[in-house]
């Protein structure tokens, strides 16, 4: 059956639309994009509220999805249930589940078990080394085959500049990048926090902001040496980004991201000891946040994803040295670059569609990230004005661990479509019953 | 000063929550307390019918033992729990070790732990007044509170007093919580430190920082020494113990830099020929063992106040 989509602002950087545009689909194909489509009898028309915006599918490249393995935190089915419901059409999900996603036969297990769960679309990313211990190097070839669109041994860092030497020369015969989760293991150390002033006067353990800007230099004159592409998972620090910045200058291919919650807080909020704001690379300054909001709107930063990494209850309730790094970010990342990315008018709309659909896809070279006639209708809607509050009882992720509960903000998926299904409809968005 | 009879917070996590009249409190509190101490008879009703529970993670000697008899000289029931052979190696986690005491209804429980905001965990989720007697890094409020009462029984005041605190400083809660008390009351810190030793932060409390000891010990009223641990020795930190004592130890020598009638500290349990030579540590000067005499005192004072200062008769 056709589905037109009638109103509503259509934002698509890479197809250069910003308008009043109808989207008309029939089964998953995209078949017209125009003002003023006249349906005909059989086709199904949704009234899209005018301050509605209408977007390619959001994509999260940075994605813990647990499964296999980890059950217990998300399961292929809750993780995708959590990312339709924040907006997202598709997500990268990484390797460090247990067993790891080191060969073909997980890879495959993952896509299986989402293809029977529908909803959102999964890419695996496969990992770097065997079992991620920074020895062997997987057979990346039949990952790809596989499906894996990316390599990583996130979590953890690449073990070694050899190591990563030979990855992203391996890779590059696949046109892969490494996504490289940059840590330095022994300024690390044993640190649970942002090494500053306020980690120093809580008695916390830090991890200084040369932790990750030390390997992110490394490897980005490893992807100069090798010409391989290099993806700068989560960055943090202002260090970082000035790091990625002169790679990008100097023609090599490296590309980064940030997640929101380091442009949205400090490691002020560790004070008090909440172990939901314990995450990996720890909340930095505000020099870095506010480092983080400029490499948004200048372009240095290329793609916003959530680090969506899930952990039960149970292993959040003790005290912040032994509880495990991450929070959930799927369900927050609208409202989140909303109030401090279009509210303060950092950005437009359509540069935070390049951010979270056309760069996501461009980065791991997946389809989507624009619509095109003819193209899979993988569509997401976006109610701008809802006013929501974070309740994280109520999160679709089987996990809660969110520091951002009870917080007041706009911006809400109002519906997710993928593939021409409409695999979301937000009931507390009033206009979203449009897509019943 | 101020007519403050009580404690805002049913818990003491920190200095960091206290307001200077509410240190002058414990510390006036303090005096009566100490006087307890002399009386052949060193008991008095203020906390009886009342139970408090000494929960220690770490090992400790001197803490324990001193909370255990300022909560007897109290008259409060005690009982106290240490991790060896306990449900915590048994997999137990600190919110349900703690919830499991808590079913027993305690009035206080006195916890340390090797983990710095074990003590705020315990009071997000426990009825029952917490006492924070070290955690972690962190803080140990009634160390520092008893280090002011020793500087002002000597002393005569804070404000205004020169102190110096030398030693392993980025792992010590007793810097972190002496230093927020100290700027408080208006005392001058210095705080030396050997740089792989130094934490963050301490600047922007109004603290003078110096890798120095000579500058460090130069014209203060107060030369308090930190404990520094074995394992920090012969690795990335400190290359020996003999380097360490040339450069930061306490010797006679650096010591006569500070003023004539200077007091030496030490929370203990100290490390002779390490930060301390052992004719400073015995010498005229020191006051180590009046610090564990009045660690006593102003337990009992913090006790007190957190049962309400509304029991029983205090004298």
């Amino acid at each position: 059956m056709k589905t037109l989509l009638k109103g509503g602002r259509l934002v698509d950087p890479v197809a250069g639309r910003d308008g009043q545009f109808d989207v008309l689909f029939d089964g998953d194909r995209v078949v017209t994009i125009a003002a003023g489509i006249q349906p005909d009898a059989d086709t199904k028309v949704i009234d899209v509220p005018a301050d509605f915006i209408v977007t390619p599918g959001l994509i999260d490249i940075h994605v813990h999805l647990r499964e296999p393995g980890q059950e217990h935190k998300e399961t292929i089915a809750t993780g995708l249930a959590s990312a339709v419901a924040g907006g997202f059409t598709a997500v990268a999900c990484m390797p460090n589940t247990s067993p790891v996603n080191d060969q073909a036969g997980i890879t495959q297990f993952i896509l299986k078990r989402a293809a029977e769960v529908g909803l959102a679309r999964v890419y695996p990313i496969g990992a770097v080394s065997m079992g991620q211990n920074g020895e062997q190097i997987t057979e990346i070839g039949d990952l790809h085959k596989a499906g894996c669109v990316a390599i990583t041994d996130d979590g953890r860092p690449v073990l070694t500049a050899l190591l990563m030497r030979r990855a992203l020369e391996y890779a590059s015969m696949f046109k892969m990048p490494v996504i490289e989760h940059c840590e330095d293991p022994s300024l690390k150390g044993d640190g649970v926090a942002h090494e500053g002033p306020v980690a120093s006067m809580l008695g916390l353990k830090g991890i200084p902001s040369c932790a990750e800007s030390i390997m992110a230099e490394r490897d980005i004159s490893l992807a100069e040496l090798t010409g391989g592409h290099v993806h700068i998972a989560h960055m943090s620090t202002v260090e970082t980004l000035r790091a990625v910045r002169g790679g990008k200058a100097r023609g090599i291919h490296v590309t980064c991201e940030v997640t929101p919650h380091h442009f949205a807080l400090t490691d002020e909020a560790i004070r008090g000891y909440d172990t939901n704001t314990k995450m990996n690379p720890p909340l930095r300054e505000e020099e870095d946040r506010l480092a983080m909001i400029e490499g948004l709107r200048d372009g240095s930063i290329d793609v916003i994803a959530t680090d969506h990494a899930p952990h039960h209850a149970d292993e959040k309730a003790l005290e912040f040295d032994k509880a495990p790094f991450g929070i959930v970010g799927l369900e927050t990342a609208i409202p989140l670059c909303m109030k401090y990315l279009i509210e303060p008018g950092i950005i437009g709309w359509p540069r935070l569609i390049e951010l979270l659909s056309a760069a996501p896809a461009r980065v791991l070279n997946l389809p989507g990230g624009t619509l095109t006639e003819g193209g899979v209708a993988d569509i997401t809607v976006i109610a701008p004005a809802a006013a929501v509050t974070v309740k994280a009882a109520a999160l679709k992720s089987k996990s809660k661990n969110t520091p951002f509960d009870g917080w007041q903000m706009n911006g809400a998926a109002a519906a997710t479509i993928v593939g021409g299904k409409i695999v979301f409809v937000n009931d507390a968005v009033a206009g979203a019953e449009r897509f019943q | 000063m101020s007519d403050m009879t009580m404690l805002r917070s049913r818990h003491l996590l920190g200095i960091e929550d206290l307001s200077a009249d509410e240190i002058y409190l414990v510390l006036n509190t303090a005096v009566a307390m100490k006087e307890v101490g002399t009386r052949s008879i060193k008991k008095v009703p203020a906390l009886r019918g009342r139970t408090v529970v000494n929960l220690f993670f770490e090992p400790s000697t001197r803490t324990r033992l001193s909370f255990e008899l300022a909560e007897k000289r109290l008259s409060a029931d005690t009982m106290g729990m240490t991790t060896s052979g306990s449900s915590v190696v048994k997999g137990e986690t600190l919110i349900d070790t703690a919830r499991t005491l808590e079913a027993m209804s305690p009035d206080m429980i006195v916890v340390r732990h090797a983990c710095s905001g074990a003590a705020h965990v315990l009071a997000r989720v426990c009825q029952s007044s917490i006492i924070n007697a070290g955690d972690g890094t962190h803080e140990h409020p009634t160390q520092a509170l008893l280090d002011a009462f020793t500087i002002k029984e000597r002393k005569g005041r804070l404000d205004g007093v020169r102190v110096a605190i030398i030693g392993d400083l980025l792992h010590s809660r007793v810097l972190r919580s002496n230093v927020l008390l100290l700027t408080k009351m208006g005392a001058s810190v210095v705080a030396c430190a050997p740089a792989t030793l130094m934490p963050l932060g301490l600047p922007a409390l109004g603290v003078t920082v110096t890798t120095s000891m000579d500058a460090a010990c130069e014209g203060a009223d107060v030369v308090m020494m930190l404990r520094v641990q074995h394992e920090r020795m012969h690795g990335l930190y400190l290359p020996s113990v003999r380097e360490y004592f040339s450069l930061f130890g306490l010797s006679a020598e650096r010591l006569a830099r500070a003023k004539s009638d200077a007091i030496v500290m030490h929370p203990g349990p100290m490390n002779r020929g390490v930060e301390i030579a052992s004719d400073v540590a015995d010498g005229n000067q020191s006051v180590i063992l009046d610090q564990v005499a009045n660690g006593v005192a102003v337990r009992m004072a913090v006790l007190y106040l957190l049962a309400g200062g509304d029991a029983q008769g205090e004298s």
